[in-house]
């Protein structure tokens, strides 16, 4: 027990030391930083004057080495657009990127554990066709697009909910449906399937054969049992929500870490693009190490092995 | 085709629709009915065929430069398809190499290829992606092998799990006590073990890399112009919603119907190949 927590967090810290490698390397893609950096027209003394200040003349791992040192420190470089430190700059934005992730996380579990839940109990039913029907419609349907439709319903049409920044209640709801969009769907099959398998458990057979309502047997000894894959799951796509929310973020004009560091790619602000990939795949990293740790604690049969 | 529908109705659905994307992207010049990237002001914005003002000479209606919606779908299709069938290939023949290697040799070569799978996971592919292409320039080839490189751990992992057992199994253990080569062994006996489970995961591999392509060139890093991509009309639509809603929703349905086959062709394939994988999402 204690021996795989140890192993976790040295994996954990591995791949975190991995994550700062290529966040790193990004701005090495293309060759010369110094060009990406600077705008098309600088000067041969200029490329040259920035090479020196920002001392991409020195080895590749010195330079790596001062990086991370750097990052260690919570200093990821001044921002070349907005001349500030990157990292409160983006560290002002997480709140407004978190609001919506766990918005449409919980949007997500909401919807998926009750139309699993009903799929399986009603299994090869109307209602099991119809769970099923929204789930690989969920499955496929692309987010930016579905965000855009909402828009063009919602808003425009119907002019029920604004089309962009933060605010209100109101203004959530659109970027975290569409966010949750693919989630539910991933969630509402793995729900139904775990709880398929728990149905037919012999404790359930037990709880049955006492004489109690089916309710009480789904609710109370399957349903929390089916849970816990879900939680494990949920941790895994939580990059892949991330991932969601930096396109999201940009048709809603969300002021999150997203909309700020795609505007981050598109200008060439690399100090911000690199603290943005570091953060964000960091919290990836943590959030997957909790969900394992949790696990843990919550699944009794792991803890003895 | 027809087998296939009738041991599963949802994979011979999926195929049908597949199959009928891959023929619009292969006879693209012959069932478009004009070029997809002339314009023509005169015609701009003009709405479908069944709509007052539209016609059949435009029969999803043309873009705000006049370009035909129905032509450039279909020359979209090529683009999306090249590239995510590509990509997912590429993927797996990174992904599956790596599962052999790191399931059959075990050990540090093990940990090691297992931890850049984790590394891999840990990013926002599709944040990887933008900040990968943004650098390198958008063009075919490098989508190809940046949606490659969030692919190929999916098939490393599985083909990993897959492979330590196989190790175990007789037939393995009887090969090497005949003396045969590692290399040999992984390709003649763990090999075709694993195809069938990588088979599925390509197709929904492919799915998933033609949304990400959309998304990528959505955001203005596709294919660049005047290559007619899903992504990027869908982007041009959003500034005309309000007067021309028809150029976003076309090329949104189009990647939701696409996607849509491949998944039903997935999962059936799931469910006829491997019923042991049928239980995981």
């Amino acid at each position: 027990m204690r021996a795989y927590i140890a192993g976790r967090l040295a994996t954990a810290v591995l791949v975190i030391l991995g994550v700062s490698i290529v966040s790193f390397f990004l701005t090495f893609l293309t060759g010369d930083p110094a060009e990406i950096m600077l705008p098309p027209g600088a000067t041969a003394a200029q490329i040259e004057k920035f090479r020196a200040e920002w001392g991409f003349d020195d080895p590749i791992i010195v330079q790596y080495w001062r990086f991370l040192k750097r990052a260690v420190h919570g200093d990821f470089g001044i921002s070349l657009r907005h001349g500030q430190q990157s990292l409160p700059l983006i560290a002002a934005r997480l709140p407004a990127t978190l609001q919506l992730t766990v918005t449409a996380m919980l949007l997500a579990i909401a919807l998926a554990v009750p139309l699993g839940v009903l799929a399986a109990t009603h299994r090869g039913g109307p209602i099991d066709l119809l769970a099923m029907g929204v789930a690989l419609v969920g499955q496929s349907v692309p987010n930016f697009w579905l965000a855009i439709m909402m828009i063009l319903l919602f808003a425009v049409s119907w002019g029920l909910l604004p089309t962009s920044g933060r605010g209100g209640v109101a203004h959530v709801v659109m970027p975290a449906a569409a966010i949750a969009i693919n989630l539910m769907a991933l969630l509402t099959r793995l729900v139904r399937s775990t709880m398929i398998e728990m149905l037919s458990e012999d404790y359930v057979r037990t709880a049955r054969a006492k004489g109690l309502r089916e309710l009480f047997v789904t609710s109370r000894h399957a349903l929390p049992n089916a849970l816990i894959p879900l939680v494990t799951v949920v941790g895994l796509q939580f990059g892949y929500i991330l991932g969601g929310a930096v396109v999201i973020e940009t048709i809603f004009t969300w002021p999150g870490v997203g909309l700020f560091t795609i505007q981050a790619i598109l200008n060439r602000d690399y100090p911000v693009v690199q603290a943005s990939v570091f953060i964000l795949a960091t919290a990836v990293v943590l959030i997957n190490l909790t969900v394992d740790l949790l696990y843990v604690w919550l699944d009794p049969r792991i803890r003895v092995t | 085709m027809i087998r296939l529908a009738r041991r599963s109705p949802l994979a011979g659905a999926g195929a049908l629709i597949v199959g009928l994307v891959i023929v619009a992207a292969l006879a693209a010049p012959l069932l478009a009915t004009t070029d997809p990237i002339d314009q023509d002001l005169t015609v701009a914005l003009k709405p479908p065929f069944w709509a007052e003002d539209g016609s059949l000479r435009h029969p999803l209606g043309t873009d705000h430069l006049g370009r035909d919606v129905y032509s450039r779908l279909i020359y979209g299709a090529q683009i999306s398809l090249t590239i995510s069938v590509l990509a997912a290939f590429l993927g797996a023949v990174v992904g599956v190499v790596a599962g052999l290697v790191a399931g059959y040799l075990g050990g540090w070569v093990d940990a090691v290829i297992m931890r850049l799978t984790d590394l891999n996971l840990a990013f926002p592919l599709i944040l990887l992606a933008l900040a990968v292409v943004a650098l390198l320039g958008a063009n075919l080839k490098n989508l190809v092998i940046v949606m490659a490189i969030t692919t190929w751990m999916i098939y490393a992992r599985v083909v990993r799990g897959l492979s330590l057992g196989l190790r175990e199994r007789e037939f393995v253990q009887a090969a090497r006590a005949l003396g045969a080569h590692d290399a040999r062994i992984i390709a003649r006996h763990v090999l075709p073990n694993v195809l069938a489970p990588v088979m599925v995961i390509w197709t929904l591999e492919v799915a998933r890399i033609i949304l990400m392509e959309s998304a990528l060139s959505f955001l203005g890093l596709g294919v660049p112009p005047p290559t007619p991509t899903w992504g990027r009309m869908l982007a041009e639509g959003r500034d005309y919603l309000t007067v021309a809603g028809w150029i976003a929703v076309f090329p949104g349905l189009a990647i939701l119907f696409t996607v849509l086959g491949i998944n039903f062709l997935g999962d059936g394939l799931r469910d006829l190949l491997d019923p042991r994988l049928r239980r995981q999402t």
